[in-house]
Formats: structure tokens, C-alpha cells, sequence
């Protein structure tokens, strides 16, 4: 299952970019395979509509979870109709740390 | 320079969305990207292929021209078509899609996450697994969060 997670950087140890569609980058992990991979934002610079680009942009990577800081409405409106799965932290984690997290979750 | 708005489009007549929210495919897709119908091509489906009316009486159902009908009846279908042969989900825009997900907080791993299926129970945090979840209350005194 594969899991989005918005990052500051390209590294495990950055911390989470609590912003969803403007992050600098986005983690792809895929917990069955282990995979991280690390994709550069395009989205971060446009004037309007990087919310629902990115959207897309998580749906084309198959992701059934999406981890950030706080999501628009707009977002969670096409997130709910994909049945995409969010979850918010509020605290400064890396991407490491959340990593781990789902590595242990049996769901 | 003024800006040149294109004409308002006529407030059509309400009716009733479907109760879903839209398709997926089964099994592996390789193009998630949705298709999204809004709400009168959905209508021109329902009226036009379920009820069998003719387009005449359906565009009179839907308080329109017959051509205006007829341009998004044909909306309707190609994009229908389109997800069939690509393989991507269908979505209904506007239908029972806002504020749907309840939300509820993780004691264990803090985090806020989301159920989408009210039917099915919850089983843990979406996020670390663990079965301390309560139903996130936004107008909580918790400060603690």
C-alpha cells in the first residue's frame, strides 16, 4: 500500500512540510516493497489550483494514504470521492519518523 | 485592460444526485485520474438511457433547449466512454461528497486522521495502528493537542 507524504526536503531526516499542496516535496512510500521515493513539487509556484494538481498528482501514484499538516476543502472533497485516506500531524515530525510509524501499523 | 467575462451559464434545475459518490476500477489501475461527471450529465444519463425518455421530453425535464440537452448528453457519454477505455474512475462532482469523512484523533501517535466508509467500523489509526482513537471534537477545550 502506498502512502504520500509531504516533505521540507529530499532526505528521510527533513521534516514534514505541514503544507499539502504547496510542500517542496512529495515521499511515496510503499509499504510493501519499502520503497521511498522523493518527487520535487511542481505545483509550489502556481498562482492558484497547486491544491487540486496535487491532488492529482497522488491519485497517478496510487497512493490509498495522504500525511501532511492540514488539507483545503477543496482537497478533502476530492480525496473523500477517491476514498483516499488523510491524516494530519500537527507536531514537527521527519519523514523518518513517520515512516516508522506506518511500518508498524498492521492496517 | 478590461477583462472580458464569459456570459453566466443559465441556473439549471435542481434535481436529485445520485447517492454515491462514483465508480472505481477492480483490481490494479494504472491511470487514477478521475473522469468527473457534474451533476446534469448525470441527468441527461438518468433521463435519457434509465428513463428512456426521448431528448425532447428530457430537455423539457431539464428546463433546456433540446440542443443544449443534446451537447451535454454527448458530454456525458464521451466521458463515460473515456473511463471505460482507460481505465479510470468515475467520479459525480457535487454529489454526497462534502464534510462526508468523519475525523477522529490518535492518543498514541497524535495524529488527526479521517474515516471515509461510515458503514464499516474504524480500526485503528490510520497512521501508527493503534486502537486509542477518540472522535476528534473541533470545539474542544483540549489544548493538549
Amino acid at each position: 500500500m502506498r502512502t504520500v507524504i509531504t516533505s521540507t526536503g529530499s532526505t528521510l531526516d527533513s521534516k514534514m512540510d505541514k503544507r499539502f499542496g504547496r510542500c517542496s516535496f512529495f515521499v511515496v512510500y510503499d509499504s510493501e516493497t519499502g520503497s521511498v521515493e522523493f518527487v520535487p513539487n511542481e505545483n509550489a509556484e502556481s498562482v492558484e489550483g497547486a491544491g487540486v494538481a496535487s491532488a492529482r498528482l497522488v491519485a497517478t501514484k496510487g497512493a490509498e494514504k495522504v500525511v501532511s499538516g492540514e488539507f483545503g476543502n477543496k482537497v478533502k472533497n476530492i480525496f473523500d470521492s477517491l476514498g483516499v485516506r488523510l491524516i494530519m500531524i500537527k507536531e514537527d515530525k521527519t519523514i523518518e519518523q513517520i515512516i516508522e510509524l506506518l511500518k508498524n501499523n498492521k492496517e | 485592460m478590461p477583462i472580458i467575462m464569459p456570459r453566466p451559464k443559465l441556473k439549471r434545475k435542481m434535481f436529485n444526485p445520485p447517492e454515491f459518490k462514483g465508480y472505481r476500477i477492480i483490481g490494479e489501475s494504472s491511470n487514477e485520474h478521475p473522469v468527473v461527471l457534474n451533476l446534469e450529465e448525470y441527468e441527461s444519463i438518468r433521463l435519457s438511457d434509465h428513463l428512456l425518455l426521448g431528448q425532447v421530453k428530457a430537455a423539457i425535464e431539464m428546463e433546456i433547449s433540446r440542443s443544449t440537452f443534446a451537447r451535454i448528453y454527448e458530454n456525458a457519454r464521451r466521458k463515460i466512454a473515456l473511463a471505460f477505455v482507460e481505465g479510470r474512475p468515475i467520479v459525480f462532482e457535487g454529489g454526497k461528497v462534502y464534510f462526508d469523512s468523519s475525523w477522529y484523533e490518535c492518543k498514541s501517535c497524535k495524529c488527526l486522521f479521517n474515516h471515509l466508509e461510515k458503514q464499516n467500523p474504524v480500526g485503528g489509526c490510520s497512521l501508527c495502528g493503534s486502537k486509542k482513537i477518540i472522535i476528534y471534537n473541533e470545539n474542544s477545550n483540549n489544548i493538549n493537542r
